[in-house]
């Protein structure tokens, strides 16, 4: 009897603790709680559109850190797949969380980039009217409301993580000119340097050396290596020599689901793959 | 290689409030005000005299060049096309109109608040900003863009032409509000009138140029640019677009609702045709003229093409509408970036000149 008072006892101080912060009075951009493993989730995922199924029965797991790349041919899903993590398209079915406590289905994208999801378009999309130091201030993690952003200067610190970002991207030499007026690598890399700013827990990247030339697909290889680790890493990419030169772990994608998963020599030497891929080549032949 | 450079970089000292184009625009305006003022005073018998009609006239352009204002603030800046701004420039005139008509004789129900000064000049600022703020949360949060919410604009500018028409609406029915008489205990017809709202209608040109020049070269404004060209990105960087678009979607609104309340007693009527389509249309065309995107680009186009209607109206009435339209297509073709465009074109060649002059000279 006085075991259960003293535990009863306890558990009420543990409640009535003073720094204690109830769950429903945490702010909504709470971090990210990776403790259970993955950063994303995504369960049982479907989305059609005007009954093409888009995405079908989707299962896919991202572990906080990790750099996975996703192929698939043409029409596979996998930009459907980033509009419905961003929150731009809301899925039929299934779940998508990112780490265990948001609920990305109950979010809109600004919500969801705040929380710490960065997504690079498959077009280069960056601000063409401003120059690359604005394109970059913009992106800058922090104040978003109307009034604040009306107030916001530039403060010594931001001007710092700028200059660390136009280092990483490679764009130190060309920080006054007009985003519009560079080159499309340097769009690219202009577009992921806007990602970093945003400190992302989880970076999407839809294609980032489409359209490149070799050493700037190089470039892009290192850059994107570089970032896993200090964050997660999702690469959808076409050109399987790319792939290959930065992937840990692949997954192929296939008419909506996944087709296979591993690194990828596993992924490649999988005979369904090998049909997919060479089988519609053969065709297209 | 240098050149290009210079030609490619955005040029940072506009970006600051207290930029060139802002004194001179500033500058312009207050010389070009005192200019008038001195000119009026006058003796009738110099040649150099300027009547008050004269001034009236351009009270009146002033209040366009407001109006002007307004429309470039969201459509140069942010990309959205209203084509019915005149709906608050005329909600701020009825305003208005109801305190002078209040002047002469009580107003009945509601309207009757109307006889006091502040709650007028409150009304002239709140009619047009709670629409806008009604309507711009109705329109931007289900995200209607480009030109779906242009002919919504028309739309709303439009049921209220029809209903501002009708007599049970207690604002005149389809002749308006007229019959002013008083401002403030002043007669309206005296002298000392016409220029204190001559002064009045330059002095807010000033003021509504200075705000909306503090929110475009904030990183708001710099939000609102990166809006207009890519929305889908600014979103997906965390802001809420729909919000930026409602925050300068009212203070437009009001800057026009403002316009709409100077306007009035120059004029001396408010009636539903403000409301007309047409109208609304005709301020983006001053707006496309100046040069969309730069605010003195908005005040340029807006006293130019007034002036132009004021002349070609008298000597030939019917061919107006002809050569406004004609001038929009020209320009459109011509001149993408309209007057303004032509002059900081000319500016940037001098400056380049200027670089590379410096460049030879040292080499």
């Amino acid at each position: 009897m006085s075991v259960i008072d003293s535990t009863r006892f306890d558990r009420l101080r543990e409640f009535a603790r003073p720094d204690r912060v109830f769950d429903f009075m945490a702010p909504a951009q709470s971090p990210v709680d990776v403790r259970h493993g993955p950063i994303l989730y995504l369960e049982d995922v479907s989305v059609s559109f005007d009954g093409f199924q888009a995405i079908n029965r989707l299962n896919l797991t991202i572990d906080d850190g990790e750099l996975r790349c996703i192929i698939g041919p043409n029409g596979a899903g996998k930009t459907t797949m980033m509009d419905i993590i961003t929150g731009k398209t809301r899925p039929d079915h299934g779940q998508v969380w990112f780490g265990s406590r948001h609920n990305l289905l109950t979010l809109d994208e600004p919500q969801i980039a705040n929380l710490g999801i960065g997504r690079k378009f498959q077009k280069p999309t960056v601000f063409e009217a401003l120059d690359v130091t604005e394109n970059l201030e913009l992106a800058m993690a922090g104040e978003r409301r109307v009034w604040k952003t009306l107030l916001a200067r530039l403060d010594h610190e931001g001007q710092a993580r700028i200059d660390e970002v136009l280092e990483t991207i490679g764009l130190s030499g060309e920080r006054y000119r007009l985003a519009g007026v560079l080159s499309h690598g340097q769009k690219q890399w202009l577009e992921i340097g806007m990602l970093l700013m945003q400190r992302p827990r989880l970076l999407l990247v839809d294609e980032p050396v489409a359209g490149m030339t070799e050493p700037e697909m190089h470039r892009t290889a290192a850059l994107l290596t570089r970032l896993a680790g200090q964050q997660s890493v999702v690469v959808v990419e076409h050109d399987m020599g790319f792939v290959r030169s930065i992937a840990r772990q692949v997954t192929v994608l296939h008419q909506g689901s996944v087709l296979a998963e591993g690194t990828m020599d596993d992924v490649s030497s999988d005979p369904r793959v090998v049909e997919v891929y060479l089988g519609g080549d053969e065709e297209a032949a | 290689m240098t050149t290009q450079t210079f030609l490619h970089e955005r040029d940072r000292s506009r970006q600051a409030f207290l930029s060139r184009s802002t004194l001179l625009t500033s500058l312009v305006l207050i010389v070009g005000m005192l200019v008038v003022l001195v000119l009026n005073a006058l003796p009738e018998s110099s040649a150099w005299h300027v009547s008050n009609a004269t001034v009236s006239l351009l009270g009146k352009y002033f209040t366009y060049m407001l109006l002007a204002l307004a429309v470039d603030l969201i459509w140069g800046y942010l990309g959205i096309l209203s084509l019915g701004h005149g709906a608050f420039f005329a909600l701020g005139g009825y305003a208005m109109g109801l305190y002078l008509n209040a002047q002469t004789s009580p107003l009945p129900g509601w309207q009757s608040i109307m006889t006091y000064f502040p709650v007028a000049a409150l009304a002239v600022l709140l009619a047009p900003g709670l629409l806008a703020l009604v309507f711009g949360w109705l329109a931007f949060r289900s995200r209607v863009t480009g030109v779906y919410f242009s002919i919504i604009t028309q739309a709303l500018t439009f049921a209220l032409m029809l209903a501002f028409n009708r007599n049970e609406m207690g604002m005149g029915g389809s002749t308006g509000l007229t019959r002013f008489y008083e401002l403030l205990g002043f007669s309206l017809a005296s002298e000392g009138m016409t220029v204190a709202l001559f002064v009045a209608s330059g002095m807010a040109v000033l003021l509504a140029f200075w705000l909306c020049q503090a929110i475009t070269v904030s990183r708001l404004g710099r939000v609102s640019v990166a809006t207009r060209d890519a929305e889908a990105r600014v979103r997906f960087i965390g802001y809420r677009v729909d919000h930026v678009k409602l925050a300068l979607f009212v203070v437009s609104a009001m800057i026009a609702g403002v316009a709409g309340a100077l306007y009035v007693p120059q004029v001396g009527i408010i009636n539903p045709s403000t409301f007309a389509p047409l109208f609304s249309i005709e301020v983006v065309v001053w707006v496309a003229l100046g040069g969309r995107a730069t605010l003195y680009g908005a005040l340029l186009g807006a006293l130019v093409v007034n002036y132009l209607k004021t002349v070609l109206t008298g000597v030939m009435p019917d061919a107006w509408l002809f050569i406004l339209g004609g001038l929009f297509v020209l320009v459109t073709m011509l001149l993408p970036q309209g007057i303004a465009g032509v002059i900081s074109t000319w500016r940037g060649k001098r400056r380049d000149g200027e670089k590379q002059d410096r460049q030879e000279v040292s080499a």
